[in-house]
């Protein structure tokens, strides 16, 4: 009343911020934008589908079941879980060239590589190779950490220890005669794995390190013999050990097991009758699982997968339809634009 | 233990002054018990040991009273236990302190501990921070407190203490202009009489200063520090309470006993003004004094959407306990078809049996879905209301500039409320008005003056910018007076007789006071802003007030100065509704000689006018009075006042015998000010469908007056029904015949009489033809606010578009508020600016206090502040939609996310055997509430608008949708899970069928689980932050910025968690080396990030556009029309005031409070030392109630009960006669 000089100590500050006045960009959910992006989203999905579709016809695949369920499978003598050291033949045929590289994968179903449990036994510091861990396994391996002796399991955990140990030969049938086709083991895990996350202790040689430690109940061989053939391939940085580890994700998976990319079958396998043999050791039965073999070749988007395909034809069409409705909507009951 | 119950059994308080040894074994309070007291009920006021002091002091504080005091609740030592103790009690810590406990055990824990430890610690050292802040400030202001100085008697000699060592008992001397120490007995003062005067603001919020009196034998001391020293009365009084109005004890002194009541009572928190000096005795000190007891039990307030989310919380840990009952019941059978198989690669312990397995699997399960109650939930939500309670200080469009004072919002918890309010109870003085009365127009003589009319006889509006007079001629004039017609100074420079004799009665006939501090320097004491308009006008014009005593009255005419006697007083009330000479109009134009019929017209019609601009009108009339008959008359008179029987009737004839044949002299009109923007502010509210109702100390006509200036009652609206009845049945009645004129059709559904109320939970909103306007008295409302009625009394208020309730004691409002509360089920606010709305303040759910005239008591217990009523708008219809929106958007997408996010692992479970694996990586889990997704929705809920500031205003049924609860209900809440669960589905089936059986482009494996889990997680994050971005409505940079940031950082973390360096670091914890790597760089994964992202989207897109073809609500069609409009619209012009062209006026310029009539006649007020002391104190016939508080503050009491119930109905005005002694022409 007196005062009339203003004081404005208290005045707040007028900036965009305070005053709630950015700058902004009020998108609305108009027909102008909605309608027209429904149909571009329809289309560009629709030839996604399409050529995801294609794509994935175009990968040839061969699945074969050995787990020997059937009478007249070749495979199911070995069925049995009091036979030893059983070998069964597979024999199939191929109509046409299967075009390489071709992939060798052996697939397992109902079998929970996904379960907590059984996902956390390993022990990831003995796998990096870490000595220490190899006289005492982390607790997550138990009962896999120790034997009835008390002496340290290497390595530890039931994924190790359930490690897949069924082997192949393939055979190329030719009048008669059977000509092996060589199966490339090497580069079959991922690079990060084998380079980076598994390692060996750096003792030589190998051996040594695995002193005072026992191999995994189920192993016939200690860790650092798993490949005679390469003395390279032992131990930790086994490829078959590091597919084995990448556990899977869903209990019906498939592993890859070998590459064929040499020689004559560098352009994949012609056409012909192959033969199979498998060692059957890897028991599966007793948990209605299956055992499978499968040749694969791949495209740019990975192996064969036509669901991807169906969904985004399925999704680009039902966007396609969608505007149409939206489009009959907007135009019968659109609101109006004055109250 | 045993000080609780010294404390409780503490009927009566004994002490004697200067003599702290005998004070001493009394203990009046006990320290340590408090203190616990303190913590486990969290009293806000504890008794201080302070902990700054040295141990000594500190011992010493212990054995005795003092008068320090603590409001701080910590010291270092204590802080982190209790402060931890606390933060634990709260619900939502306490859950995750459990969900830790179980994630250490083994055989339960399915995610390791740091996704809880991490989310939990960040919180707890938020809130502990915040906490430790505030307790700082409290520390530091009640140093503040406790070391300012006082002088202090001790040994025999003045010494300047410390409050804080002041104990009771002490004799203390206060200075002019000093705060009150402690809860004192007055002893004797350097005015006369024994008096000083208090300011009582910070207490009660009244402005105006009171007066207390020492006892004579006390006020014999003096300042003679001798005597003070000797005194050794004996003080027996009530024990601490916090009722501020009412004290009683005795004093015990030289053998005699001496009662105390209020009077004689320095309460803490007043201020001693234009006293020189006084001497107190320390009665009750610190935590003990009466401002003390008063604070800290403010109810803590919660908002309906807290509510809401209580309820929800608590459904969604019984839907938590479904889910994993399901999970776990999965795991029995899984256990049992396939597990028990399975123990070839994966052996169980010996003894587990499926039921046990399902056991630990629930608990495991529930480790994992816990994030359906995340506890960032109430961290984010905090931080919203923190961040929108920011916004509203940080305003400048509701500061306001002339007092400098910002609007403040006092409570940061309670934001999105504002939103939602239905009823706004509001008082009248100093809220809708500036409780300034300007003395604005007056007729004199038939002839109007001050309208500005320009040289064509065009009326000008009167702005700031008009022209001035210029009251130089005159020395004595106050320099804050303004009047803008200058014929009126010419016609008082020109001698005009009648000009004259209308300011020499405004100067004369009055009871206000003048001081005068420095030569020419007068400042009126007036009890009501009226009468200190009317004197400031005839002051201005040249009949200057000066100064009184009991029987004469002196006043400067024209520079002369003049002394007129005065001859007697005539009481005045509520019956007569006259001063005699001033008075109402209506009232007395029966008066009138007959002479004056003819001017009596004119003046009519001016009366008119005027009252038609809001104006509070009165009429002044004189008459000469014979002499003889006069003596004769006042012989009656003192005869009659002094009658045991029948006194009042007897009074009142012998007035209406003297008040009749009055010559008419002319008209003032008053304008008790709106504030600026009041009636826009009420019509725009009323339009976004708030109803209000005015609750005002006032009486019903001034109330109603104002109503209709406000725009609240308006001359269209088909009735204004008007409740006075002074029984209950007749309230009863009216209240009925109300309803049946708005509802004609329905009279016979009168809720039946009695036990009403105990079936009906929420009363619905019925719609009546037409509008009308409810006015109730205090009277009535009494009867109203009974249990019998308050039904019908709401029904009926809530069926009329406003309600104003007069003469409404602060109880009613509270019960008022209450009632609507309890039945209506609705959101109230109730905004007031003095302390007799503390009550209503406290009990709606909102309380707003207007930082203004009358002190700071109503802005202390609110939870918003702010300067100027017409704030109030923009508080609701700005601040409050947009933060109701902000939440409700927050709350629905945080939801979404969470439960999105949550159900996932639901659906896994059913592939990885029940097994409570999580699909995601534990650092995914952990950072996914507190990093990936944290800003946008901050942001969102920071910045989003659907239209702007000036929109809203445009259109405040947009206002609408928050009253309804639409945004966010247990429905919406539904649908949220609703779409939620579609989500999840795709983010879970979506990948699982792309991936299954797939490889790499190499061959190499893409179908493990490390993959799976993050094609998952970042499917997840690209859906929800997609999501987002279609409930953003309001893009700023910032956004745009946190949502792509967020993304991105997504990016960075996944790659530098799987990143070599990491794992190195600790292999164990960093299993996911190389995942990114592998995986992202497959065209397939990125077409099916794509795809789910899409189809999650889509159908949302869909629903929201047909919909807001379809059905759109308000605001969809105001968002597309405002996308229209492009342009923002000119913000609402500002209306000229609504000139009413009514009859209706109000004749009341006289509070209704007790005036100074009593004190002008006993002379106890006037500084004349000369006046016999005793004769003042001792008041024949009427008790010395002169300054009980009386008025705004009336029967308030801080503990919410009633102390006088009944204020009496009779106006204590005066009459007052004058006979000339220099001037015998008049």
């Amino acid at each position: 009343m007196v005062k009339e000089e203003k004081e404005i100590a208290n005045r707040p500050d007028n900036t965009a911020f305070t005053q709630q006045r950015l700058p902004a960009w009020q998108p609305m959910l108009s027909a102008g934008i909605v309608i027209p992006g429904f149909v571009l989203i329809g289309l560009a999905f629709i030839g996604i589908g399409v050529a995801l579709f294609v794509t994935s016809r175009s990968i040839t695949v061969l699945e074969i079941d050995y787990t020997g369920v059937e009478k007249d499978s070749p495979c199911y003598k070995c069925s049995d879980a009091d036979v030893k050291n059983c070998v069964c033949n597979l024999v199939f045929s191929i109509d046409s060239l299967f075009e390489g590289p071709v992939f060798f994968y052996y697939g397992l179903s109902n079998y929970f590589q996904n379960y907590r449990k059984y996902a956390a036994s390993k022990d990831d510091d003995q796998l990096s190779g870490d000595l220490d861990a190899f006289t005492a396994p982390s607790d997550s391996c138990s009962p896999y950490d120790y034997n009835s002796n008390d002496k340290p399991i290497v390595p530890c955990g039931a994924i190790a220890n359930s490690m897949f140990n069924d082997t192949f030969k393939l055979y190329r049938v030719v009048n008669g005669a059977k000509k092996l086709v060589p199966l490339d083991g090497k580069g079959i895990a991922w690079w990060t794995d084998y380079n980076v996350k598994y390692r060996n202790p750096s003792v030589t040689p190998l051996k040594n390190a695995f002193n005072n430690t026992v191999k995994p109940i189920f192993w016939p061989k200690p860790a650092y013999q798993l490949d005679a053939s390469d003395p390279a391939n032992n131990g930790f940085i086994n490829q078959d050990f590091l597919v084995w580890m990448r556990r899977a994700a869903l209990p019906d998976f498939r592993k890859l097991y070998r590459r064929i990319t040499e020689g004559d079958y560098a352009k994949g396998l012609p056409a012909g009758n192959y033969s199979l043999t498998i060692a059957y050791n890897y028991p599966v039965l007793s948990f209605d699982g299956t055992k499978k073999v499968v040749f694969s070749n791949v495209s740019w988007m990975g192996g064969k997968n036509e669901f991807l395909g169906i969904a985004y034809l399925v999704v680009g069409s039902l966007c396609v339809l969608m505007s149409i409705v939206m489009l009959i909507v907007y135009a019968k009951f659109k609101f109006p634009e004055e109250d | 233990m045993d000080c609780v119950k010294k404390k409780e059994q503490e009927l009566e308080r004994k002490l004697r002054a200067n003599d702290r040894e005998y004070n001493l074994p009394f203990k009046y309070a006990c320290l340590d018990v408090i203190r616990s007291l303190g913590v486990s009920q969290s009293l806000r006021v504890e008794v201080a040991a302070g902990e700054s002091q040295s141990p000594q002091s500190a011992l010493s504080v212990d054995a005795v009273k003092t008068n320090a005091i603590k409001t701080s609740k910590y010291n270092p030592f204590t802080f982190l236990p209790l402060n931890l103790f606390e933060q634990f009690q709260r619900i939502a810590n306490a859950y995750f302190l459990f969900l830790l406990v179980l994630q250490v055990i083994p055989q339960i824990s399915s995610l390791s501990w740091f996704t809880t430890v991490v989310p939990l610690v960040l919180v707890l050292t938020v809130t502990a921070a915040k906490d430790a802040t505030d307790d700082i400030n409290r520390h530091r202001s009640d140093n503040q407190v406790n070391n300012r100085k006082v002088k202090v008697l001790i040994d025999r000699k003045l010494r300047s203490e410390k409050w804080l060592d002041v104990q009771v008992g002490d004799i203390i001397k206060l200075e002019n202009n000093q705060f009150v120490t402690a809860d004192l007995m007055l002893l004797s003062s350097s005015e006369p009489l024994n008096l000083v005067y208090i300011e009582t603001a910070e207490l009660d919020g009244e402005t105006n200063l009171k007066v207390r009196q020492a006892l004579t034998v006390t006020g014999d001391l003096g300042e003679d520090i001798e005597k003070l020293a000797d005194f050794d009365g004996e003080v027996r009084c009530e024990p601490p309470n916090n009722r501020l109005d009412r004290f009683t004890g005795t004093l015990t002194y030289a053998g005699q006993k001496y009662s105390l009541d209020n009077e004689k009572i320095l309460l803490r928190g007043t201020t001693l003004r234009n006293t020189g000096w006084c001497f107190g005795l320390v009665l009750f000190g610190g935590p003990e004094t009466k401002l003390m007891q008063n604070c800290g039990k403010s109810t803590f307030k919660r908002t309906s959407i807290d509510r809401l989310m209580n309820v929800l919380v608590l459904c969604i840990f019984g839907f938590l306990a479904f889910m994993c009952t399901i999970l776990a019941i999965g795991n029995c059978f899984w256990e049992l078809n396939e597990g028990s198989q399975f123990t070839v690669f994966l052996p169980r312990q010996d003894g587990n049996d499926a039921g046990f397995s399902a056991f630990l699997t629930f608990w495991s399960y529930v480790i994992i879905l816990n994030t359906v109650v995340p506890i960032s939930l109430y961290v984010s939500v905090e931080i919203i209301r923190l961040g929108n309670s920011f916004y509203i200080d940080w305003d400048r469009k509701m500061y306001y500039s002339r007092s400098d004072t910002p609007a403040e919002a006092r409570t940061t918890t309670l934001n999105e409320e504002l939103g939602q309010i239905k009823y706004v109870f509001s008082d009248k003085t100093g809220t809708l008005t500036q409780n300034i009365m300007t003395f604005n127009k007056c007729s004199i003589n038939g002839k109007s003056y001050g309208d500005v009319y320009d040289y064509t006889g065009q009326r000008l509006e009167i702005t700031e910018h008009t022209e001035r007079v210029d009251f130089s001629f005159n020395a004595l004039a106050d320099p804050r007076f303004m009047f803008h017609d200058h014929s009126l100074v010419e016609a008082v420079k020109l001698e005009n007789p009648e000009v004259h004799t209308f300011f020499r009665l405004l100067a004369l006939c009055h009871t206000v006071m003048a001081e005068e501090k420095k030569e020419g320097e007068l400042s009126y004491q007036a009890q009501s802003p009226d009468e200190g308009a009317l004197v400031t006008a005839a002051r201005n014009f040249g009949f200057v007030f000066r100064s009184r005593t009991p029987d004469s009255v002196s006043i400067v005419e024209m520079g002369q100065q003049r002394s007129y006697e005065l001859l007697a007083i005539l009481d005045f009330n509520n019956v007569r509704k006259r001063m005699s000479v001033i008075g109402a109009d209506t009232i007395i134009y029966e008066r009138l000689h007959r002479s004056c019929s003819k001017l009596m017209d004119v003046t009519t019609e001016q009366l008119n006018e005027f009252a038609g601009e809001g104006l509070r009108t009165l009429v002044l009339a004189y008459k000469d009075l014979d002499e003889g008959y006069f003596n004769e008359w006042k012989r009656r008179h003192h005869e009659a006042s002094t009658l045991l029987d029948d006194r009042e009737s007897k009074l009142d004839e012998l007035y209406e015998e003297i008040e009749k044949d009055l010559l008419l002299l002319g008209a003032s009109a008053i304008e008790d000010k709106l504030q600026d923007g009041v009636p826009q502010t009420i019509e725009q509210l009323s339009k976004a469908d708030i109803k209000i109702w005015v609750l005002t100390g006032d009486k019903q006509e001034t109330a109603e007056n104002i109503g209709y200036s406000c725009n609240l009652l308006r001359e269209e609206m088909n009735d204004v029904f008007i409740i006075s009845a002074n029984s209950p049945e007749d309230v009863r009645q009216e209240l009925r015949d109300a309803q049946t004129s708005m509802k004609p059709g329905e009279d016979s559904v009168f809720l039946p009489e009695g036990t009403l109320g105990k079936g009906v939970k929420v009363m619905a909103d019925e719609a009546v033809n037409g509008e009308y306007g409810l006015v109730i008295n205090g009277h009535s409302l009494a009867y109203a606010l009974e249990r019998s009625m308050e039904l019908e009394f709401l029904r009926t208020a809530c069926m009329c578009k406003a309600v104003i309730c007069c003469r409404v004691t602060p109880l009613q409002k509270a019960q008022v508020v209450e009632l609507v509360k309890k039945y209506k089920g609705a959101v109230t606010l109730a905004i007031g600016d003095g302390a007799n709305d503390v009550s209503m303040i406290k009990a709606a759910h909102i309380g707003v206090g207007i930082s203004g005239q009358e002190g700071m008591q109503a802005v202390l217990s609110s939870d918003y502040s702010f300067a100027q009523f017409r704030f109030l708008q923009r508080l609701l219809l700005v601040h409050g939609r947009w933060s109701y929106l902000r939440m409700c958007k927050f709350l629905r997408y945080f939801f979404y996310k969470n439960f999105t996010f949550t159900f996932v692992h639901f659906w896994f479970a059913f592939f990885c055997g029940f097994s409570a694996q999580t699909v995601y990586d534990e650092w995914f889990i952990t950072l996914y509430n507190l990093v990936y997704t944290a800003l946008p929705v901050l942001g969102m809920s920071l910045f989003d608008q659907d239209v702007n500031d000036v929109w809203s205003f445009q259109q405040p049924q947009l206002y609408v949708p928050g009253q309804l609860n639409l945004y966010f209900s247990k429905k919406a809440f539904f649908k949220c899970a609703l779409h939620s669960c579609y989500s999840s589905l795709v983010l879970f089936f979506i990948p699982y069928a792309a991936m299954h059986d797939t490889v790499r482009g190499d061959g190499k494996d893409v179908a493990d689980y490390q993959s799976f889990a993050l094609l998952t997680q970042t499917c997840l994050l690209f859906a929800v932050t997609i999501q987002l971005g279609l409930e953003m409505s309001y893009w700023t940079a910032v956004n745009t910025f946190f949502v792509l940031g967020s993304l991105v950082m997504y990016f960075v973390v996944t790659f530098t968690m799987y990143s070599n360096g990491m794992f190195f670091m600790s292999p164990s914890a960093f299993p996911f080396i190389g995942t990114a790597r592998n995986s992202l760089n497959q065209p397939n994964i990125w077409l099916t990030i794509l795809l789910t992202s899409i189809l999650c989207v889509l159908p949302v897109v869909t629903y929201r556009f047909l919909f807001i073809q379809l059905c759109p609500t308000i605001n969809d069609k105001m968002m597309f029309k405002v996308r229209q409009a492009k342009a923002t619209p000119a913000p609402l012009p500002r209306r000229t005031r609504i000139r009413r062209t009514s009859s209706r006026r109000s004749g009341y310029a006289f509070s209704h409070a007790q005036g100074y009539g009593d004190l002008v006649t006993s002379g106890r007020f006037l500084r004349r030392p000369a006046l016999s002391r005793s004769s003042g104190l001792t008041n024949a016939g009427r008790t010395t109630t002169g300054f009980s508080p009386m008025g705004r503050s009336a029967g308030y009491s801080p503990t919410g009960r009633l102390q006088n119930a009944k204020v009496p109905d009779v106006e204590v005005a005066s009459l007052q006669m004058y006979r000339t002694i220099t001037d015998p022409s008049l």
